[in-house]
């Protein structure tokens, strides 16, 4: 367990070349599952000023994403959706919508109902005014939201979206199970080639927490930034 | 669906269970509700560390919470599937690890919620009860914790459907709860994977949102419980 070696690996420069990918491939997955989320989490939570019908559909969206664990959504669309398209498209999607596509998409959509919702309790922190005195100074309807409320519903809600960044950082582990070589499927695949478990497990935990950390820490920094002055 | 539904559903349900071990969803539940129980005490202990007039203890509270934020629930499987029975020679089977790894994992994130609910009482409860004479401890026990626990059960609720959900990452050490079952149907199948992912995506849906309606109920009940009138001490013969 821990003979000379366990620790051995950290010095082999291939198996940390290994990690080190594995990391980017994490980072990817972060930054363009982030990006999407946000961007389609404030397009939902803007849905709930438009009608009835648009916000019920939001309600659905968001319940099935919030009831249901993240790996079964990887898992109805990696595995599931394929068999919608027809025989035919076969060999390009096979080539094209690999497993890292599907888990941005999982990943996506899932970040962006718990976003939306974030958001949602933030424009509930606006006051009404807010949004009135925009209107009657002759501000379009999408300019107050993109000018007026959503900043303002954005400041409100940042602790929470934070959570949201961190909690998303984390899910990307999950993309493991179909398939992407991102930080875990590295480490399950370093332990089983150089039966160096400890290790193997030590290196994935220390580049999450630092990342992890480095959000947070983004986060509060952010947060003392954008405090009301 | 439906025929997948009449040929599987004991299995998605039990697993095994008569004749093997038990799995499905009864697995899933079983191991949720031991997580929970068992994160519970941990996560009060959190909590107290976490306000403690102690600097060290705040310290490694601290530290601890930080660290399982930190990381994702399945490096802890890892560690606790993988890396522990090396270290300890212990060879536990699959659900149990899991279950092991969700208490560790849980009791940060309930213990926040728990000092969350500490934080918000007003000070003037604890200042009353030492100033009656009530030691730390019993102070914590009668006063503090009662009206905490009652205004954070919604969150405990919600910390439960997570609970729930993160079960099913047992599948990936192969433990035998409901996720693992659909995944051996689907191999069975092989030609079906969607409706088979559906229908499990069907029964935690209906799992989760019948707790978050619960969750919802509960919160009416504390916040009319927090606004009830405080009864007024009849005025005695002395003080009029």
């Amino acid at each position: 367990m821990f003979s000379s070696t366990t620790f051995d690996i950290l010095h082999q420069r291939d198996v940390m070349l290994l990690f080190l990918q594995g990391l980017g491939v994490t980072l990817q997955l972060f930054a363009c599952s982030a990006v999407g989320a946000f961007l389609l989490g404030a397009i939902l939570a803007s849905l709930h000023f438009v009608g009835r019908v648009p916000s019920l559909l939001v309600q659905v969206f968001v319940g099935y994403h919030r009831n249901v664990p993240a790996i079964v959504q990887f898992m109805v669309w990696y595995f599931g959706i394929p068999q919608l398209f027809p025989q035919s498209w076969t060999g390009w999607t096979d080539e094209h919508l690999t497993g890292f596509f599907f888990a941005v998409v999982a990943l996506t959509l899932n970040a962006a109902a718990y976003i939306s919702e974030d958001l949602r309790s933030g424009f509930r922190a606006v006051p009404n005014g807010q949004y009135e005195a925009a209107r009657a100074l002759g501000l379009s309807y999408v300019t107050t939201l993109r000018r007026v409320l959503m900043p303002q519903a954005v400041r409100a809600s940042l602790p929470a979206l934070i959570n949201q960044a961190v909690s998303l950082f984390k899910a990307t582990s999950l993309a493991m199970a179909i398939g992407v070589a991102e930080m875990m499927y590295i480490a399950r695949q370093v332990d089983g080639a150089t039966y160096a478990t400890f290790a193997s497990y030590l290196v994935p935990t220390v580049l999450y927490l630092a990342c992890t950390l480095s959000l947070m820490a983004c986060g509060e920094w952010l947060q003392n930034r954008l405090a009301t002055r | 669906m439906l025929d997948i539904l009449d040929r599987f559903g004991l299995s998605l349900l039990i697993g095994q269970a008569p004749h093997g071990p038990l799995g499905g969803i009864a697995l899933t539940l079983l191991m949720s509700l031991a997580a929970l129980m068992l994160a519970f005490p941990l996560a009060i202990l959190v909590a107290l560390a976490r306000g403690s007039a102690w600097k060290p203890v705040r310290r490694v509270a601290a530290v601890y919470v930080y660290v399982i934020r930190g990381i994702p629930l399945l490096l802890l499987i890892f560690w606790a599937y993988f890396v522990l029975p090396l270290m300890t020679g212990f060879d536990a089977p699959a659900s149990v690890t899991v279950v092991a790894a969700l208490i560790v994992y849980e009791a940060a994130f309930l213990g926040e919620a728990i000092r969350g609910a500490i934080a918000a009482l007003p000070a003037g409860q604890m200042e009353a009860s030492r100033a009656l004479g009530l030691g730390y401890w019993r102070t914590v026990r009668h006063v503090i914790l009662p009206q905490a626990l009652f205004n954070c059960l919604p969150s405990i609720v919600n910390q439960f459907i997570m609970i729930v959900k993160d079960t099913s990452l047992a599948y990936i050490v192969g433990a035998h709860e409901a996720t693992f079952a659909a995944t051996q149907i689907n191999a069975q199948l092989l030609t079906q994977p969607l409706q088979v992912y559906l229908i499990l995506a069907g029964i935690y849906f209906v799992l989760c949102y019948a707790l978050s309606q619960l969750s919802k109920l509960l919160e009416r009940r504390v916040t009319l419980r927090r606004n009830r009138p405080v009864a007024q001490a009849p005025l005695t013969e002395a003080s009029a």
